[in-house]
């Protein structure tokens, strides 16, 4: 299995993995001390559940009236089916305006379209703003987070990385120095760009504004300087009114870092004086996923990223161990829809602990999804057949007490006999650092027979 | 009131001690306890695993062993977790909806239905609570640290009824052990890494015996306890609630 794979990798340096599970905890932590401040916490969180249901039962209406209004104030709107024709849009609309240098905010849309690379080859440059997303954009790798992008990486990756590329000091690595070498280098970059494209956190349908939520204003400052801005959006961002807005916006930043708001909560309504606005709506698998009624509650996330903090698995397993776009908990529930096979083991890189659905602002049943995606895939028979033969062969032992008694027996007596290189060898993954339970004299039935007489059949 | 008993296939396996303590409890509190002989297995291993259509005989099965009574009680918040929430994919006929009504938690019975407020146990010793995820998240035996509102804890309840019991505070009070069923196979790496860090939790903290209400934690953290040699005891939570030391 991928993960399993990539995760034990991960683990082999154990130091490093402590810190990456204690920096990630300590977000959790942070996140705890924000949403306990809130008396109001649990309905609150209801209450964005709420809102985004009927959202999602209401799209089709919310997205027309969305478009009318963002139409009405002035901006272009388009959609695109997948990726391909989000990529093209982009590009056309770039061309239109002989763009040759992009300043991009973060976006994990983009990411999702890998918009960078194909704009890229039409020899556009895309320079990502964002102090994480830019870190790892230079080192040609993905997010491991989608909020904290370069969460992989210490001080020290950091130092090295921007010596080799923006000619910082050799071995620095205090991060007020570092922050600034990025800011020297983005600031040309800034002020050269032609175009500037934002994700978006929230569109609201009454008014056709959006909402982007930044921490570092990179988002702003690439809209203000450009001429022509793009926000490109998958199509479950919509909320319907703009009082709906602080109900998400209260329930966002404290979830996902334990501030209780982004430094930035920007809003765009048009465009500015002599630029262009374009709105770019991706669909990419979201109304095909709409239609799965187990798995149609995963579109209410609004990339809050504390289900990532939570797991006790990605915290030691690393944002890159799941091979998706948009790791850990909401990763393992949307990936299977976007490529079942593919993604046939993120399902059960979980132990279903169930801390992700609880600590998720908009109630999403993430570890339900995890169980109801893992009956699916054996379905559709992505299981091993080792493993599906196993587990039928189980279902028959664990369906009467006759097979099951015998079969029991047979394990313990194994357990008891057999001398511990033939229990412990490669093949026993239960194993390799753990002891197997040792085996009572008496089982507990065996128990109650004697002392109590023969029970009740 | 015709109470059953239903031991996990794993604990009437390996931890006899455990259902064995569970029946004496319950009796010791003037309970009448039937152990139906043709229990075996509440089918979850098999679900989590993704197959649910081949647990669906033994969920039958459960059902027709268990029908008759008016509380089936589990030393385990898990597979009690399990016949509750995801018996809904068989018919829901009287008998299978009073069985995800009735299937409770040894510990939802002691508080909840007994309505116990004293034991008579003693246990002598600093105890490190290990809390299962499925009953404290599933049953909501307790409030998960996510979650905000009034803190309460069914298990932390009844151990502060044993005499002499230290309960040590820990600085992740609620996080997985990694066991997670077939997770502890396919995930070896993550599982031990994640029992591992819960262990030195507790061993920072002076814990000399660690309990639970699930002996599946404990039986994964034992492993790992053994292999590495700690001074670290599991013990299930009937245990020591059963104890008179």
């Amino acid at each position: 299995m991928n993960h399993a794979k990539k995760a034990a990798s991960f683990i082999a340096n154990e130091a490093r993995t402590d810190w990456h599970d204690q920096a990630l905890w300590f977000v959790r932590e942070k996140r705890d001390r924000a949403a306990h401040a809130i008396p109001e916490w649990e309905a609150l969180r209801e209450l964005a559940s709420q809102i985004k249901a009927h959202t999602l039962s209401n799209l089709d209406i919310y997205l027309e009236q969305f478009e009318k209004q963002a139409l009405k104030n002035g901006a272009h709107v388009h959609w695109a089916i997948d990726a391909e024709e989000h990529n093209h849009i982009v590009h056309r609309i770039l061309q239109k305006h002989q763009v040759r240098h992009v300043v991009k905010s973060k976006s994990m849309l983009t990411e999702e379209c890998h918009l960078n690379p194909f704009l890229e080859q039409q020899g556009i440059e895309v320079i990502d703003t964002d102090l994480g997303e830019r870190i790892i954009q230079l080192r040609e790798e993905p997010p491991s987070h989608i909020v904290l992008p370069a969460i992989h990486l210490k001080k020290e990756d950091v130092g090295a990385l921007f010596h080799e590329k923006l000619n910082s000091e050799k071995g620095a690595t205090d991060p007020k120095y570092l922050t600034e070498a990025a800011r020297q280098h983005l600031r040309s970059k800034f002020l050269n760009a032609q175009a500037a494209i934002t994700g978006v956190n929230f569109a609201v349908a009454e008014t056709g504004s959006l909402v982007v939520c930044t921490n570092e204003g990179n988002a702003d400052m690439g809209v203000h300087l450009a001429p022509v801005q793009i926000h490109c959006m998958g199509l479950e961002k919509i909320i319907p009114r703009q009082a709906d807005l602080g109900v998400f916006t209260r329930l966002l930043a404290r979830s996902a870092t334990g501030q209780p708001i982004t430094v930035y909560t920007s809003h765009h309504q048009q465009a500015k004086v002599g630029g262009e606005m374009y709105i770019v709506i991706v669909d990419n698998g979201r109304s095909e996923h709409l239609g799965r009624a187990d798995f149609r509650n995963a579109l209410k996330c609004i990339r809050c990223g504390a289900c990532m903090n939570t797991c006790p698995v990605y915290r030691r397993s690393g944002g890159h161990s799941y091979g998706s776009t948009i790791p850990g908990p909401i990763g393992s529930i949307l990936a299977p829809g976007l490529d079942l096979e593919q993604n046939s083991d993120l399902p059960f890189a979980s132990t279903l602990c169930g801390s992700c659905s609880d600590v998720c602002p908009v109630k999403i049943d993430i570890h339900e999804q995890l169980y109801r995606w893992r009956q699916v895939i054996a379905q559709e028979g992505h299981l091993t057949r080792v493993k599906k033969w196993s587990m039928a062969t189980a279902g028959k032992v664990l369906a009467s007490p006759g097979p099951y008694d015998f079969t029991g027996k047979m394990a313990r007596t194994a357990l008891n006999l057999l001398p511990r290189f033939a229990l412990y060898n490669g093949l026993n993954e239960w194993g390799k650092e753990r002891e197997l339970p040792q085996v009572p004299k008496e089982r507990f039935r065996e128990w109650y027979k004697r002392v109590r007489g023969v029970g009740n059949e | 009131m015709k109470i059953a008993l239903f031991i996990p296939c794993y604990v009437d396996q390996f931890y006899p001690q455990t259902g064995i303590a569970t029946l004496e409890l319950l009796e010791k509190l003037g309970c009448r306890v039937e152990y139906p002989m043709a229990q075996t297995c509440c089918g979850q291993p098999l679900a989590n695993a993704g197959c649910e259509e081949d647990a669906l005989p033994v969920y039958q099965h459960f059902t027709e062993v268990f029908g008759g009574y008016d509380y089936i009680v589990a030393p385990s918040g898990s597979c009690t977790y399990h016949v509750r929430h995801h018996y809904g994919v068989i018919e829901q006929t009287e008998t299978v909806r009073r069985i995800r009504e009735r299937t409770l938690d040894l510990t939802e019975f002691l508080l909840d239905v007994l309505k116990i407020n004293q034991l008579g146990a003693s246990f002598p010793h600093r105890v490190g609570l290990h809390q299962g995820c499925h009953g404290l998240r599933g049953l909501r035996l307790g409030k998960g640290s996510e979650r905000t509102g009034e803190d309460f804890s069914k298990i932390k309840t009844l151990l502060q009824m044993v005499e002499g019991l230290e309960l040590m505070d820990l600085d992740r009070p609620d996080e997985c052990c990694g066991f997670g069923g077939t997770f502890a196979i396919n995930e070896a790496a993550v599982s031990v890494k994640m029992g591992k860090d819960r262990i030195s939790d507790h061993l920072r903290h002076s814990v000399e015996v660690v309990t639970g209400g699930d002996m599946s934690c404990l039986m994964h953290l034992e492993g790992i306890i053994r292999r590495q040699g700690h001074p670290l005891k599991v013990m299930h939570l009937a245990e020591i609630l059963n104890s008179t030391l």
